[in-house]
């Protein structure tokens, strides 16, 4: 086999997704397997996974660094509790379309912004810039709902009412999970193909030689600002996906320690890596959900953890299990 | 006929006269030459052509086209192309994928989105003659960052190359190599470059590769072109050895 054939073998969507396949048969057997509060836990780890999947198309592929991204998740959480309050709608294919137009217009204007800086300056932009939209959420409680938020009820999905023929945890353990899988499978094989497009391409060129990409003719800025946008459109559909989990919305998914969270998983699961940002967001859930319930000092066990991180597996869940793997292959 | 020509070009930082009204010609076709002392201004005058700097006043016209004000981007297009000093390259990417990323940019392919980049078989293809034509097709899946200085600098050339130009600028592809490795880097670099008929202006301080490999040399001094013909020319040129190498003692 040529090198060139050996490398394009590597990279075959075929083996890709025989490898992921065992792993999809698992969640589709999972609401029979635990018990609904675990599925509901575990809906919210994969509507998280598709946050950090955007986040880190803009982190790990084109090297910025955004503190901004509970903005995008907020207008997407928004956006569908406005529509449920003003337009007063219940479907929840509208509250998607709804989401992901708002999420395009608010990123586009980030984005114009934003895109020509890189660095610190890049995330103290999107840091800033988020916090607009935080206090905005925050003082005009008339339109927002202030900190009591707003009310976001079961939703139709595909056009049939389900929650109102079964209990709500039952709708979120079994309909509404089923929903969120599909769509988190179509985000994953979506940015999947993004990331290994000539565009994907691209971007880790931006990454690792800003000054060479230009010097083999890419428009930097552009295609920044288009990874900017299909990343914010990925953490505005999370914010979508995730307002009817919840129930409700309100200000604290706009500030920025839920910007530091999507950060926090994509370096848990390890940014260097596809799966990182999926195995970091629901690993994250967990860890969060369960720090809360053991202490009160929570959110100093969850620094410990990061600061662990940081230190011991810089390459994150991902890449250190990537990095044994191939240790054990060696040995063998 | 001239295919590249500055006219008055100038750029000044601070007080250094980096390129001080120069008026510098490349002919279709030929492998020139820039040579000169530290800070003689030949990689200021490379990097205002290629557009990685903006010129305080002055022309630059290829193929009969005021260039000036073109952007990098617009520049490549138009078929200017150039390697680094300092070896610029994708280091987290294989080597395959370097090359390949600049015939995907060539062939706007990378606006492609929702499309795989691994089903585009023509461009790997290429990729992969290019790697060969350098010597580098044994390093196709190694990571940029992970193979030796030579192969790095004929890669940063390779790219270059990827792009197809008419006027490729080598900017000293052979500093930071061994002795030993530079013939053989200049003899790919130079077979490949007049095998396809590129024209090709070289930066370099060996003067055994400058005399080896060139049609014509350019020697820069003070921002300033001191002398401009044949290598006969340049090595009987008592201004150039004097100011280059200084006045022989009686």
């Amino acid at each position: 086999m040529s090198t060139i054939v050996a490398a394009l073998e590597a990279r075959s969507p075929a083996k890709v997704a025989a490898s992921v396949a065992p792993l999809a048969v698992l969640l589709l057997a999972l609401p029979y397997a635990i018990d609904p509060y675990q599925t509901i836990l575990f809906t919210y780890g994969l509507i998280m996974a598709i946050a950090a999947l955007g986040f880190n198309l803009l982190l790990g592929y084109t090297g910025l660094l955004s503190f901004g991204h509970s903005a995008f998740f907020g207008v997407g959480a928004y956006a569908v509790a406005f529509m449920v309050k003003y337009l007063g709608l219940g479907s929840m294919e509208l509250f998607i379309l709804g989401a992901i137009a708002a999420s395009v217009i608010v990123t586009a204007l980030f984005g114009f912004v934003c895109v020509r800086y890189t660095r610190i300056f890049f995330s103290i932009l999107t840091l800033a810039l988020s916090q607009v939209l935080w206090s905005l959420a925050f003082k005009f409680f008339w339109v927002t709902g202030g900190t009591d938020g707003l009310r976001v009820p079961t939703p139709t999905l595909l056009g049939v009412s389900l929650g109102r023929t079964e209990d709500k945890v039952t709708f979120l353990a079994h309909s509404y999970y089923y929903y969120v899988l599909v769509i988190f499978f179509a985000c994953v094989a979506l940015m999947w193909v993004i990331v290994n497009s000539p565009f994907g391409k691209a971007l880790q060129g931006i990454r690792d030689n800003e000054t060479r990409a230009e010097f083999v003719g890419i428009q930097i800025w552009r295609y920044r600002l288009m990874a900017f946008l299909v990343s914010g459109v990925f953490t505005g559909l999370a914010g979508a996906l995730w307002v009817p989990l919840n129930g409700l919305t309100t200000p604290d998914i706009l500030y920025w320690p839920f910007s530091g969270e999507i950060v926090f998983m994509t370096v848990l699961g390890g940014f260097r890596t596809f799966a990182g940002p999926i195995i970091g967001a629901v690993a994250f859930n967990y860890l969060k959900t369960y720090a809360v319930g053991f202490t009160v000092y929570w959110q100093m066990f969850l620094g410990v953890v990061l600061v662990f991180l940081v230190l011991v597996l810089p390459t994150g869940i991902v890449g250190t299990a990537g990095q044994l793997g191939a240790r054990l292959r060696r040995a063998a | 006929m001239s295919l590249l020509a500055t006219k008055s070009l100038t750029k000044h930082f601070g007080e250094t006269r980096a390129v001080d009204g120069v008026d510098f010609t490349v002919r279709d076709g030929e492998v020139l030459a820039l040579i000169g002392s530290n800070g003689a201004g030949k990689t200021s005058l490379v990097n205002l052509i290629s557009g990685l700097i903006g010129a305080d006043s002055g022309q630059i016209l290829f193929r009969g086209a005021d260039v000036t004000q073109e952007s990098v981007h617009d520049r490549i297009r138009a078929g200017i192309a150039r390697s680094f000093q300092l070896v610029n390259l994708f280091d987290h990417l294989a080597c395959l994928d370097n090359v390949a990323l600049a015939i995907f940019s060539r062939e706007g392919k990378t606006r492609k989105l929702v499309s795989l980049a691994r089903r585009d078989g023509a461009v790997w293809q290429e990729a992969g003659d290019v790697l060969h034509q350098f010597g580098l097709d044994g390093k196709a899946r190694v990571l940029a960052g992970g193979i030796s200085q030579g192969e790095r600098k004929l890669l940063d050339v390779a790219v270059a190359y990827a792009l197809r130009p008419r006027l490729l600028f080598l900017d000293e592809p052979t500093s930071g190599v061994s002795t030993r490795e530079k013939a053989p880097i200049m003899d790919i670099i130079s077979s490949i470059v007049r095998s396809r008929g590129i024209t090709a202006v070289i930066i370099e301080h060996d003067m055994d590769i400058v005399f080896k490999y060139s049609d014509r040399i350019v020697v820069m001094h003070q921002g300033s072109i001191l002398a401009d013909g044949t290598p006969d020319e340049i090595r009987e040129n008592e201004t150039v050895t004097t100011t280059l190498i200084g006045k022989p003692t009686s």
